[in-house]
Order: structure tokens, then sequence, then C-alpha cells
């Protein structure tokens, strides 16, 4: 089999070329330059930086496999970064992990494979791809705390069936950076990659203030019945059920909603949290329909019993219990390790 | 293997390879004074005259230095200090890199110079230094120094001509033609690579970027490079099967454009080895590796060490738009076998072919 190896330069993506190259397969390691490392901070750990190609390059040396680097910073700017200051300008929370596998590693490089005749694409992602009766199912990782489900609920089935993932049945990290070290890989001790790999500080405001400086404008913190409490450093700062960064009057309170057209936070006390939750842009991995599964609602976060109602291109979320959910985020729904579909909170 | 790559780098000539092993066999250092130092200064001054004889130069105005990169990166530092730079849209990076502020002079779709453009912008900065390629990397295309020597001339301005791809494959004589001085890069005509030269007409003053211990006259410092500046001397003036070649090249492009290719710089003279051809709807990168999946080496925009591929901002110049990111370069060596030809007319047709199939399936 011809199989295209997504190689960021770690550990996990480079033992997964090592893998297929071991099984016999006809391997072509192509890594997505994301951003101009230079311009950013110089930051190891970050994926996609300056070092990490030189690393990938380093593995497929040592692999005897082909390797190639893809310019997608035009891509990655407009599908990724510009959308990532554009939803904390509207109010929202975003997940850039979740863009770049749609549009970069799924859409853009899983296209390339395709053109180039490969019958497959294999990512270090933790998670498991299952080959049910219906087609491919996707499945959480073997090891729950590497799992990486929540990040790749918009993989569409089509994308599903042409993909591996070769990690999600490993029990433990370690085990993989053991394959490294027996493969003889330089990188079989790199430190994991961590955070969102294109804010360089670790604080993603700075980003935010170039692409969307409106959204970082002081404003008005306000009371459910719009009595002002203080004052706000930007949107942009804050998220749903947050208590951090309120002013004094409203510290026993948390954020309740975001107005990003009257640039104000209105703060309210912590419960009375809503049991129904609007999802936009679902994307279903079983036969669309109602029905009751387990819903998590951040990437670290509970399952969650619920029912669930198309509607649309979205659906609505009935939560047994009352939870906090942030826009931008997204609900995955689960059946036991299998993952159903999932749709962005509106 | 089939290698179409040579301007990335030429393979090596043999007269170039036995030249550098006799200098690499030669141990002596051409700044010592005993007679092994003499034997090592007899070797690189040789070459010196070749290079001198080949530019119709002086052999004190031939600086011997790592390669075209520097060369240009010297000549600017040297000429360009108390000028406005004016460089051509198309230029490569070496000289882009090596002028922060420079004003670019546009060219005409088909790859030449805007000779008007230049002009005016001569009027306007009559003492320039105006940094011009002989023969553009990406796409072949000449421009002619000739009448650009003769404005620059007129105005008082200086000229000086990156001659890296030109040389050995449409060679001219850059300082008759008005040129203050030349770059070349013995890799790129089938010498080692880690040699090339400025060349300038006499009575310039080059000061050094590298000062160093005061090598090359006190203009390019470190020891000198005698094995691939020798195998660079052997390999200049060659001869080089220029009609072969371009015949060979231009049955690339009679079957690229019967795929659906457009070739940048059609209209325009260009160097006998070297075509882009842009296939719609197919990114670059995509097509460079499909080739290289079938064992054919070409290459797309410029690629920097990491390997990754820019779109082109020659072609982009051009007016290529989207096409710009759809081009590659195919450019032929010097050793080119007719069989290779047909390789990858078959390989170019099948890549068209699958590109076609996919785009009815996703349409």
């Amino acid at each position: 089999m011809k199989v295209v190896v997504a190689m960021s330069g770690g550990v996990d993506s480079s033992v997964v070329a090592g893998l297929m190259a071991r099984e016999g397969h006809d391997v072509i390691g192509i890594t997505l330059q994301l951003y101009d490392h230079g311009k950013a901070t110089q930051r190891k750990g970050a994926c996609c930086a300056g070092q990490d190609i030189h690393d990938a390059k380093r593995v497929a040396d040592k692999l005897g496999i082909a390797h190639y680097v893809v310019d997608s910073e035009a891509r990655f700017k407009q599908s990724v970064i510009a959308k990532f200051a554009d939803a904390y300008a509207e109010g929202q929370t975003p997940v850039p992990c979740i863009a770049c596998n749609q549009h970069l590693k799924f859409g853009d490089l899983l296209e390339m494979a395709k053109d180039l005749g490969a019958d497959a694409l294999a990512t270090g992602h933790y998670v498991r791809r299952i080959e049910g009766l219906g087609g491919a199912e996707l499945h959480k990782a073997v090891d729950e705390s590497r799992d990486q489900s929540w990040f790749l609920f918009a993989t569409t089935q089509e994308q599903l069936d042409f993909c591996r993932f070769p990690l999600g049945d490993y029990a433990s990290k370690a085990q993989v950076r053991a394959v490294a070290a027996e493969m003889g890989l330089s990188v079989a001790e790199k430190r994991d990659s961590q955070d969102i790999c294109f804010v360089p500080s670790g604080t993603y405001s700075e980003i935010v203030k170039a692409l969307r400086p409106d959204a970082l404008e002081e404003g008005e913190v306000v009371s459910e019945d719009g009595f002002v409490l203080g004052s706000h450093q930007g949107i942009a700062r804050y998220t749903i059920g947050q208590a951090k960064r309120l002013p004094d009057k409203a510290a026993h309170l948390v954020v309740k909603s975001i107005e990003p057209g009257k640039n104000r936070i209105v703060v309210g006390p912590r419960g009375a949290q809503s049991r129904y939750i609007k999802l936009r842009d679902v994307n279903w991995l079983i036969t669309l329909g109602e029905m009751r599964a387990e819903v998590k609602l951040r990437a670290r976060d509970n399952l969650r019993s619920a029912f669930i109602r198309p509607d649309g291109q979205g659906a609505i979320l009935e939560l047994d219990e009352p939870a906090i959910a942030a826009p931008g985020q997204a609900a995955v729904f689960y059946d036991g390790s299998r993952i159903l579909g999932g749709g962005f909170i509106a | 293997m089939i290698y179409l790559d040579a301007n990335a780098t030429e393979p090596l000539r043999p007269e170039a390879r036995d030249a550098a092993f006799k200098a690499m066999e030669q141990h002596g250092n051409p700044s010592s004074v005993h007679q092994a130092g003499r034997a090592a200064r007899k070797i690189l001054e040789e070459a010196r005259e070749r290079v001198a004889l080949f530019a119709k130069a002086d052999p004190a105005d031939v600086i011997f230095c790592g390669g075209a990169t520097e060369a240009n990166a010297l000549a600017i530092h040297a000429l360009g200090s108390n000028r406005p730079i004016l460089i051509g849209a198309t230029e490569h990076e070496a000289i882009r890199a090596a002028t922060p502020g420079f004003i670019t002079i546009p060219v005409h779709a088909d790859g030449g110079v805007d000779l008007e453009a230049l002009e005016q912008l001569l009027i306007a900065y009559p003492n320039a230094l105006v940094c011009l390629m002989a023969a553009n990397n990406e796409t072949g295309v000449l421009h002619n120094i000739e009448i650009v020597g003769k404005l620059c001339k007129g105005a008082g301005a200086l000229l000086h001509v990156d001659a890296a791809q030109a040389i050995g494959r449409c060679n001219q004589d850059w300082l008759g033609l008005g040129a203050a001085s030349f770059a070349l890069s013995g890799h790129k005509f089938g010498g080692p690579p880690g040699a090339g030269a400025l060349v300038t007409r006499p009575g310039l003053e080059i000061r050094a970027l590298i000062k160093g211990g005061g090598q090359e006259l006190g203009r390019r410092g470190g020891t000198q490079a005698l094995p691939a500046i020798a195998g660079m001397a052997a390999a200049l003036a060659l001869p080089y099967p220029a009609e072969t070649i371009s015949a060979w090249r231009d049955e690339i492009e009679a079957s690229c454009i019967s795929q659906g290719a457009v070739v940048a710089g059609v209209g325009a003279p260009r160097l006998p080895n070297t075509t882009c051809v842009a296939l719609p709807g197919i990114r670059a990168e995509t097509q460079v590796i499909a080739l290289d999946m079938v064992g054919i080496c070409v290459s797309s925009g410029s690629a920097c060490s990491s390997g990754k591929v820019s779109s082109s901002h020659v072609l982009s110049a051009m007016g290529f738009g989207k096409l710009a990111g759809q081009a590659i370069r195919i450019s032929l060596p010097w050793n080119i076998q007719a069989d290779a030809i047909r390789e990858f007319q078959s390989a170019y047709a099948a890549m068209a072919l699958r590109a076609l199939r996919s785009s009815v399936q996703s349409a």
C-alpha cells in the first residue's frame, strides 16, 4: 500500500512513519510548513517549528523514506489563525487544532495524498479507526489520557475511510517512545508539543491583538439586569463560565455571555446553567437521527448524558444535567469508546 | 533516476573532477611562502587566468569566493553602498536578500526586463547600482544585457550582472556589454560546489565583506577552496551542446503543452536547457512529488534549505497569478540522454491524466 504520513517532526508521527515502513508499505513523509517559524518567536516544543522540519527530515533519512515539505502558510493563516482571532472577536472560544485538522491535515494534505495516488493517509493522532460493518469507525485511544478524539470529531466518513491512526492502540506514550528508541530515531526523547503551536509565548492575546485589535478594547462588565459593575480589557480575554479577570464588584460571579456588538461582558451567579445547547456545523459519523448519547463539551471534560436532536446542519442538545457551554468549543457525541459525531457550540 | 534539475546544480564535468582531484592532492596553502604554498598558488593563479581569459578581464579583477550568492552580496556591498539599488523583479533571492531597500524594475509578461521602465527609473536614479540577472533560474528567460548596459552607461549608473545560470549555456562578454561586474558559481556549469567569483572591470574598488587574512588582495578573506576553484576553471570553457539540448527542451515543452500546460516566457529569448511549465489545477509541490516518486528530479519555485517550496515570485512578477503555484521547472543537464526525454514525457502525461481524472471525479 502507498501511504502518506503526516510528519510533524515529533516522536508520534515519526513512529507512525517507522511503523508504516516496517509493515512494508511504500511510505511518503510530508511535513506541512504552517507558518514562518523565524517570524514567530523561536520556541522549541511547539509543533511545526524550523527544528521540527529538520527532525522530520532526519527521521525520514533514517527510515529511508521520501520526505517533502509543503508550504501551507497561506492556508494556515486564512483557515486557522484568522478564524481563531475572528472567533474571539465574536465572543467565542475557538479550538484552532480542530480547524487545522479539518482544513490542513484532513483537507489539503489528504487531497494531496489522493492526487499522488496514495491508498491512505496516516497520522500520529491518538485515536483508533476500527473497520465496522458500515465503514470505518472512529474510537477513543486505548490510552485515555492521550485520547485526541474530541479534536477529530469533524473528520468526515470519507476522510476517515482514507485515514490510519496506528498510535491509538498503544497503551501509553512511554510505549511509543520505546518504539522510537528501538527504531533508532533521534526524536525518541524529544519533548511533547503543547498548547497552540502558533502561539509562541503561550499567550494568544498577542495574535488576537495583531489581527483583531477590536477584540482587546476596553469595555463594560454588566450584570444580567444591565448594571455596570466595572470594566474589562477586551472580550477576547474571556470565556463563558470564567471567574478570573472580573472586576471586584463581580468577584463572586462568572461570565454568562459575551456581547461583541456592545463590547460587553455579562456576568451572573454561578449555577443556573442551561440544559439546552444549540450546535452548528454538525458532523455525523453514523446515520443521522435522534438519539441518546454521552457528550463532551470541552477537551478535558467529563462525559455528560444528553438527548441529541438533529436540526438542519446543526443539532439541539438536551442535557440531563445543566452545564456550562462556551460558544466556539466543540460538543462531541460518544457511545462508549466510539465517536458518533459532534458540532460546534453556537 | 532521471535528473532534470541542472539549474539547481549541473552534474560534475569529468574535466572539472580531474582538475579538482589534482588540486586536492596539492596540500599547500596558496598564501604560504614555501614550495608547497607556491605549488598551490600556481594552481590558484592559473585558474584565475582562465577565468579572466573567459571574462575578457584582467586576472587582478577576478575575486574568488564561495559561490554566486557571495559574489552578488560582495558586489552589492562594494558597489551599492552609496547608491540607490535597482533590481529586476525576477532576481534570485541572493540579490533580493542582499539589498534590503531595493527598487524593483518591472518585467514584461514574457519575463524580459521592461526597458522603458528602466529608462524612467534611471532618470530618477542616475547614479544607481542596477542588478540584473543574465538568465533567470526558474524560466531561463534572458535579459537584454546589451541594451541595459548602454542605458546604464548613458545614465552614469553601474550595472552588476548575476550570470550564475547563463555561464556555460549562453556566454556573453558581460564586461564588454557595459557591466561593472558579474557573478559566477562553479557548480552551475559543471564544477564542484563551493567556489564562485566576482569579476569586475578594472579600477573598481571592492571593499571586503569578510576581511580575514587579506586573501584575494584584501577583497575576500579566508583560504581559497583550491579544489573547487580549479574544478570551476576547468569547467568554464567546455563545449556545450546547446542546439541538441534546446531541441530536446522544445520536445518536452511541446508534449507538456499537449497535456494542457502553459509555458512561462515562451516568447522571450531563453536558456537552451530550461522550461517552466504550469499545469493548471495541480499544486507545484504535488507535481514535483509525483514525478520524484517515479524517479524524475525536477523542481519548482525557489526551494529554501528546508526543502519548503514557496510560490514563485518570478512567475508572480510575470503576471501568472494563481498559476505561479502550479509550475515546475525542468532544466536539462549537459549530459542529458534521449531516453530521459521519453521517460519524462510519459511520466508527465500520466500525471496530467491522473489530475484530469480526479478533477472530473470531484466536479
